[in-house]
């Protein structure tokens, strides 16, 4: 069976370099891969989401819903919309914690979940959740380095070593924020 | 890692990780094809990304793009009269705009041959419909390839552009969105020499004027060349079986589908284990009628497959009925199975109306979904602003009309403007009939710069010339944002900057005001005055696009450090305009009920600061 990762966040975080190291380590590491990045209007504020597929049985790109292995994502109430809609049981949901509001939680229409309740319910869904938290950052896109530092340490890809995924951010990330980058993957990765 | 740029000039053959759109771009370098062009439109405008990478002089072909897709598509077709290959690209309904000069193409004679990329958007991802092009193939007589991969993208291309060359006529090559943004291993071959730019148009090689007497050669041509193309694809190696690993115990299944759909149903049919033959066409039209015929003739049961209309269907029930096969042929039914984009899951349930036992449903909890997160304009916005203006200026009953851009967001809670909308520069003439006989509701119209280039010009100068009784709102951010940030005609990026409320002027618009959208007593002002013009208004709310402002910024000073807001706490008397009803997404309201700034978000733009009825917000440094 072909391993699923869903990763997800908001308009801006910077998704598409996030996807593009994972689904790029992936190929360089040999894996059959297939990716999808999703685009259009909900790039303004809205949701956006990356699917990687590894494996030869994996046809198509998109990722089918509630066969998530792992849930990556730049925002906390991004994680659980990811999970409800993606997660398998006994999946992993890995998340940066930050929070933007949506315009409905601003006008106290709806609400926003904590980090517990975000635990929880991945929890209900038979799966397991982790926020990732790090330090200051020059420019909030660096999150996803973090996020790609823990993804290191804990191995959560089955087939893609620690080692590949730091040598293809180390390529990917733009030149004048590279230093930082690999700092913040670093100190993740050693956490 | 290999940069867009050396995708575009690596002479020798590689491979590489990349995504369709991008495959694309080489596929046409290595094609040697000399014209592209185009008009950005979600899911294609990664291939301009692409094209645009290597220096104007190292790139092996001329790339523009143009005010609009007709425009484009002429721009194209001219250069294959001169005898140089060219290709079009644009979105789903890119394809209406071109549509006028398009359909005369198959009728003419084009030495260059010429590829037209068609980006359908299934499920609507970034459209304002899901409209199936490939009716346009049948309409217009042109043959029609459609890829399922990015490696079949690269592929079909080459072989479309090699065979529109030696055929001289227009091909159809149509991409879904999640083939333009699917990523895999393609492997890639050498560059062509360097193209000879001879200008070799030949009026004797048409004619190229449809006039009565013209136009049945022409049209006789154009049916024969189809069916050459027919010819072509009976023996087409972009056609693939995929024969069931165990055959049918009982009656004899097969599947006939193409592109994304076909690796949907593909994908379906293995993980359920299914005794099913799948056919997949990579020339859909026209139909190679043997081929066809000869894999319905194999089986007992065959399943149509595809995604949005029923196209296939009907051709191959016509092609069974005409050969007299006794082959079942099964499609979907009802109109949920008509609508939206196909995945491996939903192509299951397909199969699974005419054949349950081999199709069970997967067991699969249902959660409820969080708070939803609709998409909005980004902080320090200028059309915020400018929403922000408009809805207090509004007289009561007003009828307000949107169009195509970032703009289209304010129909979105909490602004809920622009309550119309069909296409590209439709704003200015629908509000012109709204405006009919109507005294007592105030019609206002909005358009931004990029849009009102493409096709706003020319129901504005009806506007204007019949002085229609209507307020537009011309939002001018001096980019094609949506799409991300392309130039448009104008704005100084690429040749002259032009100077918009002169060009009002000259086509006869009397009451032009402009402002900067931020300067909201201006704003206001003006609106309130434009609104109680008898006549036809215009205001132009001008502020630059931020994002494109902002990263233009940071890429000159990478070491800048923003300003934020910052809320007075002792001032701030929980209106919460600033978070509810100017709505930056830069505001987080606590569970407290107090209100603070969220600086991974904001800006520091300051537009907000106008807006607080207590003045509690001020910036941080």
């Amino acid at each position: 069976m072909a391993f699923n990762i869903y990763l997800c966040g908001v308009g801006g975080q910077g998704i598409g370099l996030l996807a593009a190291s994972l689904a790029q380590a992936a190929a360089r590491a040999g894996l059959p891969a297939r990716a999808c990045d999703t685009h259009g209007l909900a790039q303004r504020g809205g949701v956006v989401s990356s699917h990687i597929r590894l494996g030869a049985d994996a046809l198509t790109p998109l990722v089918p819903e509630g066969e998530a292995d792992l849930v990556l994502a730049l925002e906390r109430l991004e994680a659980l919309r990811g999970a409800a809609q993606y997660l398998k049981p006994g999946g992993r949901v890995l998340y940066y914690d930050t929070a933007y509001q949506p315009v409905s939680v601003r006008a106290a229409q709806a609400h926003y979940p904590t980090v517990e309740e975000v635990k929880k319910e991945v929890e209900e869904m038979g799966g397991q959740a982790e926020a990732v938290k790090a330090g200051e950052m020059r420019d909030p896109r660096m999150q996803n380095a973090a996020l790609l530092g823990r993804v290191a340490a804990l191995g959560l890809i089955p087939g893609i070593p620690a080692a590949t995924i730091e040598e293809i951010l180390a390529e990917m990330a733009p030149p004048a924020a590279l230093e930082e980058n690999l700092a913040i993957f670093r100190a993740a990765r050693a956490q | 890692m290999l940069s867009l740029a050396e995708l575009m000039t690596n002479r020798e053959g590689f491979g590489a990780f990349v995504m369709g759109n991008h495959a694309l771009a080489r596929a046409m370098a290595e094609a040697g094809t000399a014209v592209i062009t185009s008009y950005p439109g979600s899911p294609t405008p990664e291939i301009a990304e692409a094209l645009q990478a290597p220096p104007e002089k190292s790139r092996p072909y001329h790339f523009e793009f143009a005010a609009n897709e007709k425009v484009a598509l002429e721009i194209a077709a001219g250069a294959s009269l001169n005898g140089h290959p060219s290709a079009v690209f644009f979105k789903s309904v890119g394809l209406n705009v071109a549509a006028d000069s398009l359909i005369q193409l198959p009728l003419m004679e084009l030495p260059g041959g010429m590829v037209i990329i068609l980006g359908d958007d299934p499920g609507a991802n970034s459209s304002q419909n899901e409209q199936d092009n490939r009716w346009f193939a049948r309409m217009s007589y042109m043959p029609l390839f459609e890829p399922a991969t990015p490696a079949e993208a690269y592929v079909m291309y080459k072989e479309a552009a090699e065979l529109a060359r030696e055929r001289r006529a227009p091909v159809l090559l149509r991409l879904t969105t999640h083939v333009c943004h699917a990523r895999e291993n393609v492997k890639f071959s050498e560059l062509p020499p360097a193209h000879d730019w001879t200008p070799r148009f030949d009026a004797a090689a048409g004619p190229y004027v449809p006039i009565t007497s013209s136009v049945f050669p022409l049209k006789r041509r154009a049916l024969e060349k189809l069916d050459a193309w027919a010819f072509y694809g009976e023996k087409s190696p972009l056609t693939s079986v995929y024969k069931a690993s165990q055959p049918a115990a009982g009656r004899r299944l097969g599947l006939i589908s193409s592109g994304l759909p076909a690796l949907c149903a593909l994908e379906a049919v293995r993980n359920a284990g299914a005794p099913v033959d799948v056919l997949k066409l990579g020339l859909t039209y026209p139909l190679p009628a043997v081929l066809v015929s000869e894999f319905l003739a194999e089986h007992d049961e065959v399943y149509v497959l595809e995604e949005l209309d029923r196209v296939l269907e009907g051709e191959l029930k016509a092609l069974a009925y005409d050969k007299g096969l006794a082959c079942r042929i099964h499609a979907r039914k009802g109109h949920g199975e008509l609508m939206g984009e196909l995945s491996p899951e939903r192509a299951r349930a397909c199969l699974a109306g005419v054949w349950p036992k081999l199709f069970p449903a997967p067991e699969r909890a249902r959660r409820e979904a969080p708070a939803p997160r609709l998409p909005q304009m980004c902080p320090g916005c200028g059309h915020r602003s400018a929403f922000h203006a408009i809805k207090r200026a509004l007289p009561p009953g007003a009828i307000t009309v949107g169009d195509i851009g970032c703009h289209s967001l304010g129909y979105l809670p909490p602004y809920n403007m622009g309550e119309v909308l069909f296409s590209m520069g439709h704003s200015v003439s629908t509000a012109s009939g709204l405006a009919l006989g109507n005294s007592a509701r105030k019609v206002v119209a909005f358009v931004g710069d990029s849009t009102f280039f493409h096709a706003g010009m020319p129901g504005l100068v009806n506007a204007a010339w019949r002085d229609s009784d209507i307020t537009l709102v011309l939002l001018d951010n001096g980019t094609t944002a949506m799409t991300g940030h392309q130039p448009r005609p104008g704005n100084g990026e690429l040749g002259e900057r032009l100077n918009l409320p002169a060009i009002l002027g000259d086509l006869g618009v009397k009451f032009v005001r402009e402002c900067d959208a931020y300067d909201q007593a201006k704003l206001d002002a003006q609106l309130k005055e434009a609104m109680e013009y008898k006549g036809f208004a215009v205001v132009i709310a001008r502020h630059p696009c931020m994002l494109k402002f902002m990263r233009e910024r940071r890429r000159a000073n990478p070491a800048l450090q923003a300003q934020h807001a910052v809320i007075d706490q002792a001032k701030c008397a929980r209106h919460y305009v600033c978070a509810a009803e100017f709505a930056c997404p830069s505001f987080i309201r606590h569970e407290d009920g107090s209100v603070t700034v969220n600086n991974e978000l904001c800006i520091g733009d300051g537009s907000c600061i106008q807006t607080c009825p207590a003045q509690a917000i001020g910036r941080d440094k």
